[in-house]
């Protein structure tokens, strides 16, 4: 049940890139934060949406995941610098891990996260492809 | 009367061949293929369900309705692959386009048809005015049981459809629909795969209600299949579809566009919302449209549309159908099993 709450309580960060946003200094921050490491108690910090554009800052391929992950092996986990500036890491769905660069566009895309076995709730949320 | 306002689709890129599945059993593909009109089918992947479809599409309908989301006063998913007994995908797919929480919801199941069931809906809340807009789902992940001949055709996909009356692309003169306890084909609750009645499928099935459906919206709008610049059908194989259309007197040129099963197999509840959608993607001011779906179990619903002026601002809002075909990587049956689940794996109970 706690998973379930802590999944639930982050609904809108994992299925609409909701981060924050400092309006002082301009900084956009995901996940999102309460305090702006800069402007500390002088930030104002607000609900931000991410529009799920963004590059591939650096990538591995995932071959000998862990079981719950095994049907999706092997596949490409990476590091991505949003558009708007905080980096994220996703998995790079349907594509071919030869094909994968540093420096490839992506986009958002709404997938199943992960099961919580044949009788769970099952997390949905954000993912990535190669955008062209 | 109400309108469409936007739509879009999502089929998975993944697909399989008729000739890969023939090969596991020993059919002979050739035939199938030919008997069928089939070629390939779209699979999902590991990681999709008929909620990521959906919201997938719903978010490509959003770039073509271009409204607040928080007007959305309803959204319905049908389809007979929710990925829960009990909990609505409806609810994930409104939180996922921020049209929560000011609005009603809830999931509808009527075999290959719950999609148009759910647009019907949708445009009786909007002409009552109880709602603004409403976002209608058909999207199905369908399984046919290994070895089953529908194993040849259950696909994966969607479409979403965003009604109401401001800023239409194109509007709905009329629905109709003919509906009649026929146990065609069936899944009882638990059971991971559907039965079907084999040649029962057929005349009393799906001819029967889709004929009706058809010759009921003409009836009511006083139209013949030459009054339409396109039709859609239900499409559980090219065969049915093909073979309806010319016994309605409908030509290729008038079938063609919304003929979908060939490449990316029967998305069941996506069907025909896929199909229509395809034409829309081409559609022109002021061509007329017919689609009619069928569900098993059974029921038709027929509807009697006309494009207008806004559809060639919208078309290239969003993916269209034909983008979602050509995108695609073809799969053997081992990953084809992998994927949809057929396995059991070392770890699970
Ligand atoms: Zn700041």
């Amino acid at each position: 049940m706690k998973d379930i709450v802590r999944g639930w309580r982050h609904i809108q960060q994992r299925y609409n890139l909701i981060g924050s946003k400092c309006s002082q200094c301009g900084n956009v921050f995901f996940p999102s934060r309460v305090l702006c490491p800069e402007c500390r108690r002088k930030g104002k910090i607000e609900d931000f949406k991410f529009s799920g554009e963004g590059k591939i800052h650096t990538f591995s391929v995932i071959h000998t995941p862990t079981d719950e992950f095994k049907t999706l092996a092997p596949y490409v986990v990476a590091i991505i610098k949003l558009e708007e500036g905080a980096q994220i890491t996703s998995q790079i769905v349907d594509c071919d891990p030869d094909m994968v660069e540093i420096g490839d566009d992506v986009e958002m895309v709404f997938r199943k996260i992960k099961e919580e076995g044949e009788d769970g709730v099952i997390s949905y949320g954000y993912k990535f492809k190669l955008k062209n | 009367m109400a309108g469409i306002v936007g739509y879009g689709v999502h089929v998975p890129s993944y697909r399989i061949k008729v000739e890969e599945i023939a090969k596991v059993w020993g059919d002979d593909a050739k035939a199938i293929s030919r008997g069928l009109v089939m070629q390939e089918k779209s699979v999902p992947g590991p990681d999709e369900d008929t909620a990521t479809i959906s919201v997938e599409a719903a978010r490509n309908a959003l770039k073509r309705a271009m409204i607040d989301p928080q007007k959305i006063g309803a959204v319905y998913v049908g389809s007979e692959s929710h990925p829960y007994a009990v909990k609505p995908t409806a609810t994930i797919v409104a939180e996922a386009v921020e049209a929560a929480p000011e609005m009603t919801a809830a999931d509808l199941e009527f075999a290959c048809k719950a999609g148009t069931a759910a647009m019907q809906v949708c445009m009786g809340l909007v002409d009552s005015g109880i709602i603004e807009y409403g976002l209608a789902i058909g999207s199905d992940t369908a399984q046919g049981a290994p070895g089953d001949a529908l194993e040849y055709t259950a696909s994966a996909g969607g479409a979403a459809y965003v009604i109401g009356k401001q800023n239409t692309i194109a509007d709905f003169e009329g629905t109709y629909s003919f509906t009649s306890d026929t146990p065609d084909f069936y899944r009882r609750e638990g059971q991971p795969y559907p039965k079907h009645g084999g040649r029962f499928t057929g005349e009393p099935a799906f001819f029967k209600h889709v004929l009706s459906g058809a010759k009921g919206i003409f009836d009511k709008m006083g139209t013949e299949a030459s009054d339409y610049d396109h039709v859609v059908f239900h499409q559980p194989n090219g065969k049915f579809y093909i073979r309806v259309a010319k016994k309605l007197g409908f030509t290729e040129e008038q079938y063609k566009t919304g003929l979908l099963t060939p490449m990316i197999g029967n998305t069941y509840s996506g069907a025909t919302p896929l199909g229509l959608a395809a034409v829309l993607d081409i559609a022109k001011p002021d061509d007329r449209i017919m689609a009619v779906s069928y569900g098993s179990g059974a029921g038709s619903d027929a509807f009697s549309i006309t494009v207008n002026d806004r559809i060639e601002d919208v078309q290239d809002n969003a993916p269209k159908v034909s983008d979602m075909i050509t995108k695609k990587s073809y799969v053997d049956y081992a990953v084809y099993a992998k994927y949809k689940g057929k396995l059991r794996m070392a770890w699970m109970p």
